[in-house]
This record gives C-alpha cells, structure tokens and sequence, in this order.
C-alpha cells in the first residue's frame, strides 16, 4: 500500500472535526515531533484510516467508518491544534 | 437530504457536469457546475463520491483544477486498473450529475503571496499547480512563478499550450521529459535529480515558497533535495499521490 499523506483525509477530518484540519498541528505523542496534519504519513484502503508519524511512523490516528458513523483513535497525538 | 449547507460543516452536494475537455488520451477536465459551492483557493482539492446501484460506494479526492473565481474544475487521469478514473473519463458526460464535497485543504494552496514560488510537478501532480498559475495570471500578480513539470514524454503534459502561455508571460516554465523525447527537444531529459533541483530553485535568500505535487516517490525526493539546498521545511509544502 502506498503511502499518501495528510492532504488525502482532509475532507474525512473536516466531517470529524467540522472545521479545515489539514493545516493545523498536531503532536506525536511517541517522539514529539510537531507536524501539520498535511505532513503526516497516511494509508487508505485498509479495514480503517491510518495517519502516522512522519519523524518516527508511530500510530497518530485510527478513524474507522460505518455507516455514518466514525470511530477516531487519536490517542498517539499528545496535541492537536482543532 | 436537501438543506443549506451549515456553516464550517463539509456536505456531499450534487453538481452536474457542464463541459469534459480531452485534455491527452488519458486526461480529462471535467467542469461541474455546483450550486452552492463556497469558493476555493488555488491547490485545493475535492472528494468525488460513486455510488452502484446496490449502495456500493468509492470516494477519491481529486485537486480542484480552476482558479478561484472560476466554476469548479477537476483534471483526472484515468488508471486503468482504478474504480472510480475510468467512469469518470470515459463514461461522464455533460449534464450527468456528480456526487463531491468540498473545497478541501488549508496547507496545499497558494493566495498570491509575494514570494517567488517554485512550483514542481510529476505527473497529474501539475493540477493543482496550474490552478495556482492560472490564480496568478488572472489577478496580474507580480510574484515570480518557476515551475518545472516532470512527464514521461510531450503527448503526456497536460495544458501545455496554457502553460507555455504563462512561460511567455512572466513565468518559467520548463519540463523534463523521462521516457521519451521529441527529435530536437532543447528541454530537460530524463528524470528530476538533486542538479536540476538546484539549477531550478530559487535562492533561498528569497524566501521561495516550494509546492511539490505527484507520485510519492517523486515527493519524497524532491522535498529532501530542497532542503539540503536550505529550504526551511516550513516552506516545502507537499502532496502526494501515490502510485509509483
């Protein structure tokens, strides 16, 4: 699976979090790192979303869909800046 | 449902395709007409949704194509082996209607900042840095524009006489050619590398922005050659596409 990154979900987060999230700054809860969602490492296509550090690959964010529901993981960021 | 749309709140619309143009045998530029859309800045893109009649449906996101200002357009390759490119650029005729939300993105666009901007394209990656071009030429700004477009060969440049346009019109516009060059090509050959990088980029003293669009490999490459040249991160902005 190639990786993408935090461009593509860019219309999957403004659903989640009602607002533009691409350029808003999240913190790696694993290295620290402080990167603009847009940077994040980001793999569609599997059972759910998957964005990842670009500094250290650990796991930021898990959002899973049905229906009309999301299910967001965001316990690998520290921070982010909504 | 029908409704207006809440303020700050992204929601699926239905626009109707109003004009598909051929852009090369694999590329299209597919104008929707989309009654309430809000506008969007230069770099942005929209999210494509596809629904079979038994519910069954593909999401894709595509860059946004037309300058601000202008109806919405998209330019979309077709992949051969894709789920929702080969509908769209083989089936999709004008007044069909097409299910997207949008405009998506606050990192990738360009608002006629004055600093020079460096504009690098593999592939399709070039649509959203043509909508920056095109916001460019259209609101006479005096920024300086350099874009260096990488494709396999000339019959895959996508809006090379509108590019060639701007090249003559204060901006440099230049490509590289990795498959196949035409006889007597005077551009670049072969694939982008840390010595074209650094012939094209401008001097970092000049505060450039850099956008970098297409493939993920080429991204990553690009993106990590800017900043050996001193580039501060902060102003290599991204996006990939994956693929190859």
């Amino acid at each position: 699976m190639t990786a993408l990154d935090g461009n593509a979900i860019g219309g999957l987060l403004h659903e989640v979090f009602g607002t533009e999230m691409t350029a808003s700054v999240g913190t790696c809860a694993s290295c620290g790192s402080r990167r603009q969602v847009a940077e994040f490492v980001v793999y569609l296509g599997g059972p759910g979303t998957v964005a990842r550090c670009r500094d250290c690959l650990a796991l930021l964010m898990v959002v899973t869909s049905r229906q009309a529901m999301n299910c967001v993981d965001l316990t690998g960021l520290s921070d982010l800046a909504v | 449902m029908a409704g207006t749309a809440v303020r700050g709140r992204l929601t699926w619309q239905v626009g109707t395709v109003s004009e598909v143009i051929v852009e090369t045998p694999t590329v299209r530029t597919i104008y929707v007409d989309v009654p309430d859309w809000a506008g969007h800045r230069a770099g942005q893109h929209l999210d494509v949704r596809l629904t079979a009649e038994d519910g069954y449906s593909a999401e894709r996101s595509y860059s946004i194509a037309s300058a601000p200002g202008e109806p919405v357009a998209i330019t979309v390759q077709r992949l051969d082996d894709g789920e929702v490119s080969p509908y769209l650029t083989d089936e999709l005729r004008p007044g069909d209607e097409l299910e997207l939300r949008g405009p998506i993105g606050g990192y990738f666009v360009w608002d006629g900042e004055p600093e020079p901007m460096l504009l690098l394209a593999g592939g399709s990656g070039v649509v959203p840095l043509r909508a920056m071009l095109r916001h460019r030429a259209r609101t006479g700004s005096a920024t300086r524009a350099r874009l260096l477009y990488s494709a396999r060969a000339l019959p895959d440049v996508i809006y090379r006489a509108e590019l060639d346009e701007y090249g003559r019109d204060g901006a440099e516009v230049s490509y590289t050619l990795t498959k196949q060059q035409p006889p007597g090509w005077s551009g670049h050959a072969g694939r982008v590398d840390q010595v074209l990088i650094e012939q094209v980029a401008f001097p970092v003293e000049q505060h450039p922005a850099a956008y970098v669009c297409g493939p993920t490999s080429f991204v990553e490459a690009v993106a990590q050659w800017l900043v050996m040249l001193g580039y501060p991160p902060s102003r290599v902005k991204t996006e990939r596409f994956g693929g190859k």
